[in-house]
């Protein structure tokens, strides 16, 4: 039995919940599959998720579960599995899945796979397919000794629509839980946002984005010149936000900003996943960095290995 | 305050990968190694914690001996002492073996902090720092921008979640965070730290005899595209004018 444990916040499901219950649904087999929701109260999501073609929805609650913590989660999640002994246990490879699975995984002392792009064969030798090295490398691997075993599905990895839905509605059942509020250690405060996001870059139609390549932040005018010249806007990995070279409401990824452009154009972005999945939805991407391995190149539709010292002088010439 | 980071050496960003003959993990020798990047952040925030609230910073590491130039590194930039869990096997071990070598070999300590970076730019597991937490039975929060301390045993964290998303979040000490990049400003060594650090302790011990590794890497491979790339050869200027071409008569995205 597969269990797949969806994520919300608020009341709202995150939609890579989906993604988890797509990826669950190719692996079956003939193995059902149940969907966990966590919460405070949260029958309304549970009877969304019951629209999947999966065997059931159960539903973990308690006001001890009303906000997030990962004492919280690892408590109920432990009677969970009591309860419906999956085999397999998908998440979503989330911020909220990296602070409390790791937890719940050496609680348990199972084996969990984080950011599984694939699946390859099936029963003791399926090997679940994972990036590693900065994405220069993508291995397999077998979780090892008894299950649950878990893993966590990288977002965009498997398609929210391509999760089938079932006929009539799953059945939706509570499993009795009990949360020990007394046990929790972290107090968490509301969610905020730090800045008034003064760039929405998701409403850009064409996006120039610099990376560790640009080296030096005297260099950014370059790269303001050519997306002037493409009628731009400038955007950023991590690094270059971090370094302060540009505000944050201008990074792309995983942390900032998910954009799909008409056109990308990555100049010096080696293309870590956190950024890939920033930008993977652009409709065209163009990228420029000196090492032919980069993974940038991967997503790419057009590349071209060389200097961007040169090449984008000459491409703000050739634009003229 | 007793502070430990525990860090991690990795492959410098420009290497270029070469496997071994089984194809299961990377040809160590051909590799050259840096301190993995978060981890320098967490090396960065202990130090600022300890000029902030006194006490000592240890930094911790379990690898094979190439891991005592990291170490020393971190001496140089101000860490007080070092433990070294030393063993061949440790480079290519998943995030339970490593969190369970440095939980045994830092058990005792009873350090009121540990801080680790929030993933590995090798393996790239994002486990080890809250494997570690659960192992020594301490509280723990993850993708830390942010580190307080609220009262005397309270410390209050700025967690970063998606898309631009913050929360606070307090918790009693002892506790483990995992550090984002960018937390801070980087120091690097002065010529005078380098020349004490060589009179700082590296401790170095065993790692457990018995290790249950929860999985395993049948296969390493470069990733297959998704994509089918064009790529565009030629001098700067000839591949600039044609990668323009492209983009406003193939692709349609620009006039």
């Amino acid at each position: 039995m597969i269990l797949v444990i969806a994520e919300q916040r608020s009341g709202v499901l995150n939609r890579a919940s989906w993604e988890a219950v797509s990826a669950a649904q190719q692996l079956a087999g003939g193995d059902s599959i149940a969907v966990a929701v966590l919460g405070g109260s949260v029958s309304a999501m549970a009877g969304e998720l019951a629209a999947a073609a999966v065997h059931e929805v159960v539903t973990i609650q308690s006001p001890a579960l009303d906000v997030y913590t990962p004492d919280g989660y690892v408590q109920a999640l432990v009677q969970a599995f009591e309860q419906v002994s999956p085999a397999l246990v998908v998440l979503p490879h989330t911020y909220q899945t990296r602070d409390f699975a790791p937890k719940l995984a050496a609680r348990l002392d199972r084996p969990l796979v984080t950011d599984v792009v694939g699946v390859k064969g099936s029963g003791a030798e399926r090997a679940f397919a994972r990036p590693m090295f900065q994405g220069k490398l993508v291995a397999d691997v077998v979780p090892q000794g008894p299950g649950p075993h878990i893993v966590s599905i990288q977002i965009g990895a498997f398609r929210a629509d391509a999760a089938s839905r079932g006929a009539v509605a799953a059945p939706v059942r509570a499993l009795p839980i009990a949360v020990d509020a007394a046990a929790i250690r972290e107090r968490p405060e509301p969610p905020f946002q730090e800045t008034r996001q003064a760039v929405d870059l998701s409403q850009a139609e064409r996006i120039v984005a610099v990376g560790r390549g640009i080296k030096g932040q005297e260099h950014l005018a370059m790269a303001e010149r050519l997306a002037a010249a493409l009628h731009a806007e400038l955007a950023a990995s991590r690094p270059i936000c971090d370094a302060g070279w540009l505000p944050m409401d201008r990074q792309v990824g995983s942390s900032g900003q998910t954009v799909a452009p008409k056109l990308y154009l990555a100049l010096g972005i080696s293309g870590a996943i956190q950024h890939l999945v920033g930008m993977k939805g652009s409709r065209t991407i163009a990228a420029i960095n000196k090492d032919p391995d980069a993974p940038i190149f991967e997503v790419a539709d057009y590349g071209i290995v060389g200097d961007l010292f040169e090449i984008v002088p000459a491409l703000i010439e050739a634009l003229k | 305050m007793k502070i430990a980071v525990c860090i991690k050496q990795v492959p410098t960003r420009d290497w270029q990968p070469r496997l071994n003959e089984s194809g299961t993990w990377i040809r160590e020798q051909d590799a050259s190694y840096e301190l993995n990047e978060p981890d320098a952040y967490a090396l960065e925030e202990s130090l600022r914690l300890k000029e902030r609230h006194g006490g000592e910073v240890v930094v911790c590491s379990a690898g094979p001996a190439r891991v005592a130039q990291a170490l020393r590194e971190a001496l140089a930039r101000g860490a007080d002492r070092a433990i070294h869990i030393e063993d061949e096997g440790l480079a290519a071990a998943d995030a339970f073996v490593v969190a369970g070598a440095l939980a045994e070999a830092m058990k005792d300590e009873g350090f009121d902090v540990i801080l680790t970076g929030l993933q590995s730019d090798d393996q790239g597991l994002a486990q080890t720092g809250v494997v570690l937490a659960e192992k020594l039975g301490r509280p723990h929060a993850t993708i830390a921008m942010e580190v307080q301390l609220a009262s005397e045993r309270m410390l209050r964290v700025k967690r970063e979640l998606e898309g631009g998303w913050f929360q606070w979040v307090s918790l009693p000490l002892p506790a483990v965070l995992t550090i984002q990049s960018g937390i801070n400003q980087l120091r690097y060594a002065t010529l005078k730290g380098i020349m004490a650090a060589k009179k700082k302790e590296i401790r170095k011990v065993s790692p457990p005899g018995s290790r249950s590794p929860r999985v395993k890497i049948v296969a390493l491979a470069a990733p297959q595209k998704t994509k089918k790339t064009a790529m565009i050869g030629g001098s700067p200027a000839e591949a600039a004018k044609e990668l323009v071409r492209r983009l406003r008569d193939d692709a349609r995205v620009i006039q």
